[in-house]
């Protein structure tokens, strides 16, 4: 094959790939449009992907918070602003490092468990079952763990910020000797509920593209268990790409017009 | 002898490989077809195109009367709700238990309340010998019982067609009679039509009103099981001598 036909067939595919989710995406929003959701399988996908997926959002917030209550600690003491340590850890937090690590590492659980999950569908016949009892697949299982993921996600993302700032604010206090009190005062005054409320959008976005992704890799699985593995590895990756990507492009957004852009 | 459905001239490819060539079949209303031939024939490609999950790339399926290739989506949907389809490894869906598996197109296409599903659903798992095991989860069952789950499935809506792909292979010869006898007893049940793809002769020619044998994209042979035994064509005798000496190629 020459370049110039190497070049031609990846763009293809990559068109090919986006169409695949743009498609996936809007299916499964007409759905939930026409209230076509499983409520059962929501609740029970909402524990599975959100609940479970608790512990490693509390760890890695936990100590994210402390690694840059530590660093801005350290710096902040010595120029004589410590009072400005609790802003700093909840600004970074609620705007960038709560909903982006949250989402990459629900990505790296849930978002491989979906592809895998469906993966395996596809190559023991269950999906094509699906379509021969005159089911939808994309609404018995792809709408259940996007709305549960839509509702969950955000949830994660509170809890993760919550966490690093007491994280943060263990650290300052135990390390630099900054009250709690003034800790959680700068918090107050250097961040508002918009700084949340934005991160919360991130948060939702990231969880659409999570499922996304997982849900399009698994369905596409060919070639057996080799190709469910080649399916969980790629929905990983490319979720977690997006959600970067993503993550740049909405701050941009959001948080832009605050330096005179977007 | 009406004619429920009918390939015409049906031709299907996967990538370079044709599969079906310019294939003919009518499904007789009542009566259980078997398609024999040998390994990847095209035999469960037939099942896929009866029931519009796959789409031909040239001729046309008629299936009750209505062409495949003229109905939307959603008139494809309805009509798949009228046909039942027994997988060759029954593709149970392993979250759920088998009530459930059996449960689920009555939960989702109709409108029944869940104490005529209960009811219908433990009629059908006793109609195929599966009485007591409706909270187990598949992969707690043996090769036999997750067949006859997947027959329970197929057969939960009362459906018109029922398709069965190899419903005996890999199966000791006592479930083989077993599955076999329950395929003969449903179809008297539901008073409706069967397709079975199957390689084991000694099922079919117990079961089957009708045998169409598929060799190279087409059907070769086509009759009743005493037509197909006393055929004259080599290919034919070849396949059910099971013989390596012949016209097949091995």
């Amino acid at each position: 094959m020459n370049p110039l036909e190497s070049v031609g067939r990846e763009s293809t595919d990559l068109l090919e790939y986006v169409g695949g989710v743009a498609i996936l995406g809007s299916e499964s929003a007409s759905f939930i449009a026409r209230l076509r959701i499983r409520v059962a399988e929501t609740f029970n996908q909402a524990y599975l992907l959100g609940v479970q997926s608790w512990s490693i959002v509390l760890l890695t917030s936990l100590f994210t918070g402390m690694v840059i209550s530590l660093e801005s600690a350290v710096q902040a003491v010595q120029y004589g602003v410590g009072n400005l340590v609790g802003g700093a850890v909840a600004f970074g937090s609620f705007r960038e490092l709560g909903p982006m690590l949250s989402a990459v590492v629900v990505a790296g659980r849930a978002g491989a468990a979906i592809a895998a999950e469906l993966g395996s569908m596809v190559v023991t016949e269950q999906i094509e079952a699906l379509d021969a009892l005159g089911l939808s697949p994309v609404r018995m299982l792809v709408v259940p763990r996007l709305v549960a993921m839509l509702i969950m996600m955000p949830v994660l993302t509170i809890f993760a910020d919550i966490v690093s700032i007491l994280g943060g604010a263990w650290l300052a206090n135990s390390v630099a000797h900054i009250s709690y009190d003034t800790f959680l005062l700068s918090v107050r005054q250097q961040v508002h509920i918009g700084d949340m409320l934005k991160g919360l959008v991130k948060s939702f976005v990231f969880g659409a593209i999570i499922v996304l992704i997982g849900c399009y890799q698994g369905l596409r699985t060919r070639g057996g268990a080799a190709g469910v593995g080649v399916a969980t590895t790629g929905a990983v990756v490319i979720a977690i790409i997006l959600i970067f990507i993503t993550n740049f492009l909405l701050s941009y957004i959001l948080f832009g017009q605050q330096f005179g852009g977007g | 002898m009406a004619v429920i459905a009918r390939l015409e001239d049906v031709t299907m490819s996967y990538g370079q490989r044709v599969v079906l060539q310019n294939l003919s079949l009518d499904i007789v209303e009542g009566a259980i077809t078997c398609v024999i031939g040998l390994s990847g024939a095209g035999k469960s490609t037939i099942l896929r195109l009866l029931n519009g999950l796959r789409r031909p790339d040239s001729g046309r399926i008629y299936v009750k009367g209505q062409e495949l290739g003229s109905l939307s989506d959603r008139e494809l949907i309805e009509l798949r709700r009228s046909i039942g389809f027994s997988f060759q490894f029954a593709a149970l869906f392993d979250s759920l238990s088998v009530f459930e598996n059996v449960a689920l197109p009555l939960r989702e296409n109709t409108t029944l309340g869940t104490d005529e599903i209960h009811k219908r659903v433990t009629h059908a798992l006793e109609s195929v010998g599966l009485a007591g095991a409706e909270e187990k989860l598949p992969a707690e069952l043996s090769g036999g019982m997750v067949k006859r789950a997947g027959f329970a499935r197929a057969i939960i809506t009362n459906p018109d067609m029922v398709l069965y792909d190899e419903p005996t292979t890999g199966l000791d010869p006592i479930i083989t009679h077993l599955l076999t006898d329950t395929i003969l007893r449903l179809r008297n049940q539901l008073n409706g039509t069967a397709v079975v793809i199957s390689h084991d002769l000694q099922s079919i020619f117990m079961m089957a009103d009708y045998i169409a044998m598929l060799f190279e994209g087409a059907v070769i042979a086509y009759g009743s099981v005493d037509e197909i035994r006393a055929s004259f064509n080599p290919i034919v005798q070849q396949f059910l001598q099971g013989s390596e000496v012949g016209p097949i190629p091995i």
